[in-house]
């Protein structure tokens, strides 16, 4: 199954747990069953249901996700929330 | 000079890519006949000039423009009533970033509080500048002045005046009820620190600030637009971006895109500075007041006092390592200013700043902070060459603690493919280690640097690239050459660069394409020209459209034979019968056979790429610092950098020039000064010193390539990186010339004699 890591200010929603498997085929369902196990992740990582909440991004086998919730997840991908970075 | 580590996919024998052709605004750039916005002029055009605050934080009791209106050859004034006032927490989807509607109309023109010295008022449209200045100075605003906070440090602190004072700190999306000027806070956490720091044989822990500097492009931001009379506006500006540009006004004034279409004209630099529009919403309403055009040009002053410079900073940086030389753990704060509005680089500095390196231990926090500042933008590496500052200067304190070279140090420690970065992910191909292999054997880096004061630093630097979506049009004319439009402004010579991946695969010289930069109604969407992205998606876009092409002109070449089209090959720009070998065109020949064959073929392409690769340059630079004086000056100085594979190298290499010159200036003397009432002291060029060529030597320019296998070119992007390392490298070189460590920027003369009276002792004399 894909493996979230979990951003240390979120941990506490996981019961501390750094990484967490979750099945999902796009990262939609990947949130919302993540959702389902760990109550309050959602709201935290999207805005209004539709898309990665702002200043955050999502990086999937070490790539940034350009698809957004749509992107499809390999069932041994890997996948991260980190900082948004717009350049100049 | 080039290095080719590796070729892409066995590629090696390009035609064009890699190439040093004419550029093709090259003429226009050098005999004056390009196009910038200052040279546009609309007939019956209206100047408009801003109104700006005095004052670094105040309430705004009222605004009287009776006399102002009443002034002759005043047409127009406006004031943040004039517009649109959206819902509390709408946002807006700008593409490459969501910002808050509200926000964004705030800052455009005051609504009931100045944030900083410069905020924009009220603007007058009249009929030349001179009334329209004469005009702002009839306007009566009356200020209630607030106590303002100019600091990172000081803003953070309880009880200090609040810039907003309904924004409370969000944690990572959770948001608190705490109000400050903390914006919002995250973390980022890999292994354990504790651990980390026990296995740690020798620590280095120092702290760092750096002030608020701009991007200092040349050409002030500028914008003429026309309201017509059916509704359509119309903006000629210098920007980064016209879609963005047309993004922001479309949801500042509550206008449909379709209304609104934004003409690129060449653009006099941007560095990131120029992606936000400042001017065209103003100028808008003044055009819809008065039904003329409208012009807006900003002085140097306005430029510096009210536009988007990158953020001061707070950082601390504690490191350890083994004996042996490895990296065990990192620990570090980034307190980023984002002036007046939240929205800061903090979270690139925080994800880029130890990219270099394989590090089992990381914790980082990072706050975007509000102060009574301009609101902060993107410039060149956002966020980054502040905490590369930080964190290359205890890099090089822990090399030379252990009796290591730094050079060899960063080896010991050097991320690869494979190595999970700081932030989490694990990283693809990347060439740090290709950069410092170059470096090591490079004659800069063996040669002998000898001389009293004299020191030689080195710094790596990083920055991850973007992605984005591009788009390019082109239509094949009969005698063989392509007109092809695109969405990116043109930057550093992207026109050329992008022109010449779509060269490659048509198999034509260069010179047979004429690439220009379209309007938003005359080609698709394009992100903006930045994050090092133009030549790695435009140019892509261009590889997919010259694909489409081929594929077009291919069903034309079956036709003409009469045969299928699974026949036809396309090799070296030549059309060929797999199974009759007479039956042969070359592009300019089946080109000319277009209109008997079912008319002219447009090639077009839309991409959106993942496959961005990020890159690492390293500066090595010597220094002689006057001991009397404090003023360093630059002896040498080299970049090795790692482009993927280099399109354009002149290109390239004007860019790792360009970066190395202005991570000069940050690290020796731009600044923003303030006096204690928030008034900028320093808002001219002769007081906001940037480096110019009497203050540099000539950069040496090393491009490492290890391709990007993201790319069909290997392409990575090159504009961002090279002015990350410089500081560091210069505060490096520093303390080998005269044993001070510096941890502030930039490293003016009195800042380094003060350091150099510190260790020595004295106050006063070296």
């Amino acid at each position: 199954m894909p493996v979230v890591w979990i951003p240390s200010l979120m941990r506490k929603l996981t019961q501390g747990q750094e990484k967490v498997e979750v099945a999902g085929e796009t990262l939609r369902e990947i949130i919302n069953n993540l959702e389902a196990v760990y109550p309050g992740i959602k709201s935290r990582v999207m805005y209004e249901d539709s898309r990665i909440a702002p200043g955050l991004a999502v990086a999937i086998d070490g790539v940034i996700t350009e698809e957004g919730l749509r992107t499809v997840v390999q069932n041994n991908s890997e996948i991260h929330f980190v900082a948004a970075i717009s350049g100049g | 000079m080039a290095t080719q580590v590796q070729d892409y996919l066995g590629i090696t024998d390009y035609k064009v890519v890699g190439s040093r052709p004419i550029r093709h605004d090259g003429t226009d750039k050098v005999t004056g006949r390009a196009i910038y916005g200052t040279d546009l002029n609309l007939p019956d055009m209206l100047y408009a000039k801003i109104l700006r605050s005095p004052h670094a934080h105040a309430r705004i009791k009222s605004i009287d423009t009776t006399k102002a209106e009443a002034l002759p050859g005043v047409k127009a004034v406006v004031t943040g009533k004039d517009l649109m006032i959206n819902a509390e927490e709408q946002l807006a989807d700008l593409g490459e970033e969501v910002v808050r509607i509200k926000d964004l109309c705030a800052a455009v023109l005051a609504h009931d509080k100045v944030l900083y010295q410069g905020y924009p008022v009220a603007a007058v449209a009249a009929n030349n500048n001179h009334i329209a200045e004469e005009a702002l100075g009839l306007i009566v605003v009356d200020y209630e002045v607030l106590p303002h906070v100019l600091d990172v440090r000081e803003a953070m602190k309880v009880g200090a005046p609040l810039v907003h004072e309904d924004q409370k700190t969000k944690s990572l999306g959770e948001q608190t009820d705490k109000h400050s000027n903390i914006a919002s806070h995250f973390r980022t956490e890999l292994g354990d620190i504790k651990t980390g720091f026990a296995q740690a044989e020798i620590v280095v822990e120092r702290e760092f600030c750096t002030e608020m500097v701009h991007q200092g492009y040349i050409e002030p931001q500028n914008a003429t637009v026309h309201w017509n009379a059916d509704g359509l506006l119309t903006i000629w500006c210098s920007n980064q971006g016209a879609f963005g540009v047309r993004d922001q006004v479309s949801k500042i004034l509550g206008l449909p895109v379709s209304k609104i279409k934004v003409v690129p004209l060449e653009i006099g630099g941007g560095f990131g500075g120029k992606i936000k529009a400042y001017l065209e919403p103003i100028a808008a309403l003044l055009s819809k007041k008065t039904g003329h055009p409208v012009k807006m040009i900003m002085t140097r002053t306005e430029v510096l006092q009210a536009t988007g410079p990158t953020s001061g900073s707070y950082i601390t940086v504690k490191m350890g390592a083994s004996k042996a030389g490895k990296l065990v753990a990192v620990q570090c704060m980034l307190a980023y200013e984002s002036g007046a509005f939240a929205g800061c680089p903090v979270g690139a500095g925080a994800r880029n700043m130890l990219a270099p390196y394989d590090i089992p231990n990381v914790l980082v926090d990072g706050y975007d902070v509000t102060v009574n500042k301009p609101s902060t933008s993107a410039y060149r590496a956002p966020g980054t060459t502040n905490a590369v500052f930080a964190a290359e200067v205890v890099v090089d304190e822990l090399a030379e603690k252990l009796g290591i070279d730094p050079v060899v140090f960063r080896l010991l420690n050097t991320a690869r493919e494979g190595t999970r970065r700081a932030d989490g992910p694990v990283n693809k191909r990347i060439g740090h280690e290709e950069c410092l292999i170059a470096v090591k054997n490079s004659d800069h880096y063996k040669s002998k640097l000898e001389g009293k004061n004299r020191g030689r630093g080195v710094a790596s630097g990083f920055w991850g690239n973007g992605g984005g979506v591009s788009s390019a049009s082109a239509s094949v004319n009969a005698d063989g050459t392509i007109n092809l439009v695109e969405g990116s402004t043109d930057i550093g010579g992207t026109r050329t660069s992008i022109a010449m991946q779509m060269a490659e695969v048509l198999g034509l010289s260069v010179d047979r394409i004429r690439p220009q930069v379209g309007d938003t109604d005359s080609i698709g969407y394009t992100g903006v020209t930045g994050g090092s992205r133009t030549t790695f998606a435009t140019g892509w876009a261009a590889y997919k459209c010259a694909q489409d092409i081929i594929g077009q002109m291919k069903a034309r070449a079956a036709k003409l034979w009469e045969i299928s089209e699974d026949d036809i090959a396309f090799d070296e720009g030549v059309f060929k019968s797999k199974s009759d070998p007479t039956k042969a065109l070359t592009f300019k020949q089946l080109a000319a056979q277009l209109d008997r064959t079912g008319g002219p073929v447009m090639g077009r392409a839309t991409v959106k790429p993942t496959g961005v690769g990020g890159a690492f340059a390293i500066v090595i630079v010597d220094v002689e610092v006057d001991a009397e004086t404090g003023k360093v000056e630059v002896l040498r100085a080299s970049i090795f950098q790692d482009a993927g594979k280099a399109i354009y190298p002149p290109y390239v290499e004007g860019q790792m020039q360009g970066g190395v010159a202005q991570g000069i200036g940050w690290a020796l003397n731009e600044e923003y000064v303030y006096d204690e009432k928030g008034v900028l002291r320093n808002s001219s060029l002769l007081d906001y010193r940037m480096p110019t060529c009497l203050d540099l030597p000539m950069i040496e320019t090393h491009i490492v390539e290890v391709p990007n296998p993201g790319h069909p070119y290997g392409v990575r992007g090159v504009g961002e990186v090279p002015i990350v390392p410089p500081p560091a490298a210069v505060a490096n070189a520093i303390y080998r010339a005269v044993g001070v460590r510096m941890t502030q920027l930039p490293m003016s003369p009195g800042r380094i004699l003060k350091k150099m009276w510190e260790k020595n002792g004295t106050h006063g004399r070296a």
